[in-house]
């Protein structure tokens, strides 16, 4: 913190009234009630609810649908950072390496970054779709592509139209991460490390680290939540229900199913998971890594 | 010559991610130049046809074909009435609230801190109904108003001025109060003229950010008249050579904006000199 500051005085909260209120308003009173939906049940006309404990939770939990959304959206997550991200360091080194058009490059791979998630699922949609999709019929040539029917086709779909535009984030960042290296650091490895490979994984690759532990969690992030408007736009779920993420499942359970209490659990579900990941990337992982 | 040979591997490989990048959103706008007969024949187009203006005319100025009531152009408006407000709102209390708790001794600083910042952690994809009753209850459905307002409850600006606040001289704040400056004039006369990069930088993202919303835009619009750009992607019907050119036009602005601001963006974000 700083050593000059100025005194506690009424005009502090002058400054931190319209973000605060806003916050309360629009955040807090909605947490409160997605926790007041958890735990109680509405009756079928919708006059009135009733405490239930955890039956809206243990409901969830026996319902073989919420695990498939469970396991789609753990292995989408984990792909999608897998696949963004090492294109997005691949890209990143190469364009570090390079003398000339450095920006050229930069500005040429950066602007998918911009792209709304729900236009990227509508463009994916063209490329799918059975009438003339090419990625459709090129797959369709190669081993009987058909995502109407089968998962693991359904999966590439969506993990194809979930990938492209995060490869420029992971690309910016890993980019970012690479300029900060200092460049005594670089030609010193030079001296020691002849091959340029070995170089790379043993002394680029774990400076980069704060920024690759960044990106896993900003591509889960993006995996869970920003994700939502590329799943309605291309499979809605299909085969089955097996491309559904948690959030677009809950989203679902609430406005088609008009259950709340369901949506509500499934939330805090939600916000359980994420609190988990962000206590572990603060307890284990930024303990662990190497800062220049 | 090894030097040669590793940097055109270098180049090949960022034509070939380039290629990635470019090739898809080439093909729906070459697409979208031909007429829908076209289309429906031969697949996608790779070379573009002449039936540019006809198409995104239509599409930019026709009503009660498209969608029902509302043209593109009005869609456009809305959005970006949507991303402006966001952008600015979101900054602007983001700006105060990190000079609070930056520059003021306060009681419960700790407690403050992660109120604000706990919301982080809560996107609105996870309060998405309950949100939706309190705008309801507060008569904020269909209303610019309730488009803004939910989207700008979020910290992440708030986090980055922290730190930014943070790297500033203390000595900059002494040398303020000798000048007799207070709090409001060291405020608006030295720290907003010093964070320029990081407040343009933090508007881009923002701007983007709420330009792109598709969730909240959906469910909290009944009316046609508050559709926004990413929205009425769900909500579009008709030819699809005109669906191709609402989708090419509804990318336009945060590319351009991604594009020319570029610089200014990753500067604040990443705080390079």
């Amino acid at each position: 913190m700083k050593k000059v500051q100025f005194k506690s005085s009424y005009s502090q909260y002058l400054f931190l009234a319209p973000q605060l209120g806003i916050l309360l308003i629009f955040l807090y009173w909605p947490i409160i009630q997605t926790f007041k939906d958890a735990f109680t049940m509405q009756d079928a006309f919708g006059f009135g609810a009733t405490f239930v404990w955890f039956d809206n939770f243990l409901f969830i939990f026996d319902d073989p649908a919420y695990f498939i959304a469970f396991k789609f959206t753990i292995i989408y997550s984990f792909v999608i950072t897998l696949i963004t991200g090492s294109i997005g360091l691949l890209l990143a080194v190469q364009a570090n390496n390079v003398m000339h058009g450095k920006s050229t490059y930069k500005t040429l791979l950066i602007w998918p970054y911009a792209i709304a998630p729900a236009v990227v699922g509508v463009m994916a949609n063209y490329f799918f779709s059975e009438r003339f999709g090419l990625l459709y019929h090129l797959f369709h040539e190669l081993w009987g592509f058909n995502w109407y029917e089968s998962v693991f086709d359904s999966y590439i779909y969506v993990i194809i139209a979930g990938s492209w535009k995060q490869i420029s984030a992971n690309f910016i960042f890993f980019l970012a991460g690479l300029q900060a290296i200092q460049k005594s650091v670089i030609e010193a490895s030079m001296i020691d490390c002849k091959n340029s490979f070995r170089r790379f994984w043993t002394i680029t690759f774990p400076l980069l680290m704060p920024t690759t532990f960044f990106l896993i969690i900003i591509n889960i992030t993006y995996a869970f939540f920003d994700t939502f408007g590329i799943i309605d736009t291309t499979t809605i779920g299909a085969p089955s229900g097996e491309t559904r993420t948690l959030v677009y499942k809950a989203y679902m359970d609430g406005f088609r199913g008009l259950d709340l209490g369901s949506a509500g659990a499934q939330s805090i579900m939600m916000m359980l998971i994420v609190l988990v990941i962000t206590i572990f990337q603060f307890r284990y992982i930024e303990g662990k890594i190497h800062y220049n | 010559m090894t030097r040669f040979i590793t940097s055109s591997f270098s180049h090949l490989i960022l034509l070939i991610g380039i290629l990635i990048m470019v090739v898809p959103v080439w093909m729906i706008f070459a697409s979208s130049t031909h007429t829908s007969s076209m289309i429906n024949m031969n697949g996608l187009q790779m070379f573009l046809g002449d039936s540019f203006y006809e198409n995104y005319l239509r599409v930019l100025l026709y009503q009660g074909g498209f969608f029902k009531e509302i043209t593109a152009l009005k869609m456009f408006f809305n959005s970006f009435i949507m991303a402006t407000g966001v952008a600015i709102l979101s900054v602007v209390t983001s700006l105060m609230a990190a000079y609070a708790l930056v520059y003021y001794r306060i009681k419960h600083a700790t407690l403050l801190f992660w109120i604000i910042f706990i919301t982080i952690l809560v996107p609105l994809e996870l309060r998405i109904f309950p949100t939706y009753s309190v705008m309801a209850e507060l008569n904020l459905v269909n209303s610019y108003f309730g488009l803004i307002v939910p989207i700008s409850a979020s910290a992440i600006a708030t986090l980055f001025f922290r730190q930014f606040y943070k790297t500033v001289p203390d000595e900059l704040l002494e040398s303020a109060k000798l000048d007799g400056a207070n709090t409001w004039r060291f405020f608006i006369d030295f720290l907003i003229p010093l964070s320029k990069t990081m407040i343009v930088a933090m508007l881009i993202f923002m701007f983007v950010f709420g330009y792109n919303q598709y969730l909240w835009p959906l469910l909290v619009t009944t009316s046609e008249q508050y559709w926004t750009v990413v929205m009425g992607l769900k909500m579009m019907s008709g030819s699809i050579v005109h669906r191709f050119a609402f989708v090419m036009m509804s990318m336009v602005p945060p590319i351009l904006i991604i594009i020319l601001l570029q610089k200014h963006f990753i500067k604040g974000v990443f705080q390079d000199k």
